[in-house]
């Protein structure tokens, strides 16, 4: 059966991690690759890198990191961020990418997620979501980092980006981003409802317990940083602590 | 070390299998021509995307030929992904259209039910019977899948299986020629064990 995902998270700006990693024994935590090494090696089932570069300049570096990931990772992973067109989404997938994942740009073009949905297949389209509460039951799309609401609804939004295409849905709950209060249930378990693909839950894990809840309620994967990065657990843990609980994830490996 | 050609089919980032080939042993040849294929110890014919796409590339190439050609030489050839469906008789992805024909069998639209297309993320395997290419595996063997069709040969090819909505020929084996429906190169440690089994084969 489809096992459930643990999926680290790491921002990274001009090629560089951002919100400090934290491992014990690393040569340099801002190497996006060194962390994303570490992470296979604790036998993490996937990665999302988001680039928040600024400049267009520095977007390349992000097209450089997925060719070093492709050729160094034994996981998928997925790249998001600044993905403003067809072609920026192409060359992170011949860089080697899994999937790619688009946030604003879809927002302003829906039209986007079906032209790369048919171009390069459903499941290397990620649709990112970054939902704020705006009433009880009610989530609003906010786009730059959560400062702009787009007045549109999170849960129609969600299900007609898979209605044009997209393979998954990375769906952050704003109002639970850095608080450590555990995902957005609610939120989270009506996305499930809403659609047929994988919804990831993020935003808001500070405890072992949140990643059994946002799974428990349907997510097919939760993605965590800083439990994570600051060595908080490893994710080693998190599977074990799961498998208690009941969660089908993958089994750890004996080490090779 | 073992030496691996590595079929370019021109539609996918070799970089990952490549790499990971490597790290099991491999010294690898990408293969691009029939006479680059012709040279060969051993084949690995990678691939993602659609089953006439595939073929096309292979077919503008003269890859097609080349490929059964060698496998008549009873050296090994392993399809991974799309590659596992390319060996196979037809293929119904946007119409009928002929494969390479080494195993023998359709590749048709998975039976997911309820479940989301594609199949995608990590699902284990259980062997049907025994090969070297499974060696060493733990019982529990999770490997990493993305695909929206499966291919259906004769239970005697069946080498292990996978279920998502249905049970369906996650690995395969016709004499010398052998394939498997997930990503090996994505696969952690499972994937890398299939990877150097297949390079210990001759």
């Amino acid at each position: 059966m489809l096992a459930k995902r643990i999926i680290p998270c790491l921002d990274v700006k001009d090629g560089r991690v951002v919100k400090g990693v934290n491992f014990v024994g690393l040569r340099d935590a801002g190497d996006p690759v060194e962390c994303a090494r570490r992470y296979d090696a604790e036998e993490a089932d996937e990665l999302v890198f988001l680039d928040i570069t600024a400049s267009s300049d520095g977007r390349n570096t992000i097209v450089e990191l997925a060719r070093h990931c492709a050729e160094s990772l034994s996981i998928p992973f997925t790249i998001g961020g600044g993905v403003r067109t067809v072609a920026d989404f192409e060359r992170l997938l011949r860089a080697g990418a899994d999937k790619v994942a688009m946030n604003s740009a879809a927002v302003r073009d829906p039209g986007l997620i079906r032209q790369c949905s048919q171009r390069f297949g459903t499941q290397a389209v990620v649709l990112a979501v970054d939902a704020r509460q705006i009433a009880p039951g009610r989530w609003n799309v906010y786009v730059k980092g959560g400062r702009e609401d787009t007045g549109l609804d999170a849960l129609d939004w969600v299900r007609r980006g898979t209605d044009s295409g997209a393979g998954e849905i990375l769906l952050t709950s704003m109002d639970r981003d850095g608080t450590g209060k555990g995902y957005d249930i609610e939120l989270t378990t009506r996305a499930v409802q809403a659609v047929r693909v994988p919804v990831i839950a993020s935003g808001g894990v500070g405890t072992l317990a949140h990643l059994e809840e946002g799974l428990k309620a349907g997510a097919g994967g939760v993605l965590a940083a800083g439990i994570f990065h600051f060595g908080q657990h490893s994710v080693r843990e998190a599977k074990a602590y799961l498998r208690a609980h009941g969660v089908a994830v993958r089994p750890p490996l004996a080490a090779v | 070390m073992s030496s691996v050609g590595v079929i370019d089919s021109g539609i996918c980032n070799l970089g990952s299998i490549s790499r990971a080939l490597e790290r099991a042993g491999g010294q690898v040849q990408v293969v691009t021509t029939p006479e680059e294929l012709a040279i060969q110890q051993r084949l690995i014919l990678p691939g993602v995307g659609s089953f006439p796409a595939g073929m096309d590339s292979l077919e503008s190439r003269g890859l097609d030929k080349a490929i059964v050609a060698f496998a008549a030489t009873g050296k090994p050839v392993f399809g991974i992904c799309l590659g596992m469906q390319l060996l196979f008789e037809t293929g119904q992805e946007f119409g009928l259209r002929k494969g390479l024909g080494l195993i023998p069998g359709r590749v048709r639209a998975i039976k997911a039910g309820e479940l989301a297309v594609p199949h995608m993320g990590w699902n284990s395997i259980a062997p049907a019977q025994e090969d070297p290419l499974l060696a060493g595996l733990p019982s529990e063997a999770f490997f990493y899948f993305v695909h929206s069709f499966v291919c259906e040969p004769a239970s005697e090819h069946v080498l292990a299986r996978t279920t998502y909505g249905e049970t369906f020929c996650s690995m395969v084996r016709n004499g010398n020629v052998r394939g498997l429906q997930a990503h090996p190169e994505k696969s952690q440690q499972c994937g890398a064990t299939v990877l150097r089994n297949f390079l210990g084969l001759a």
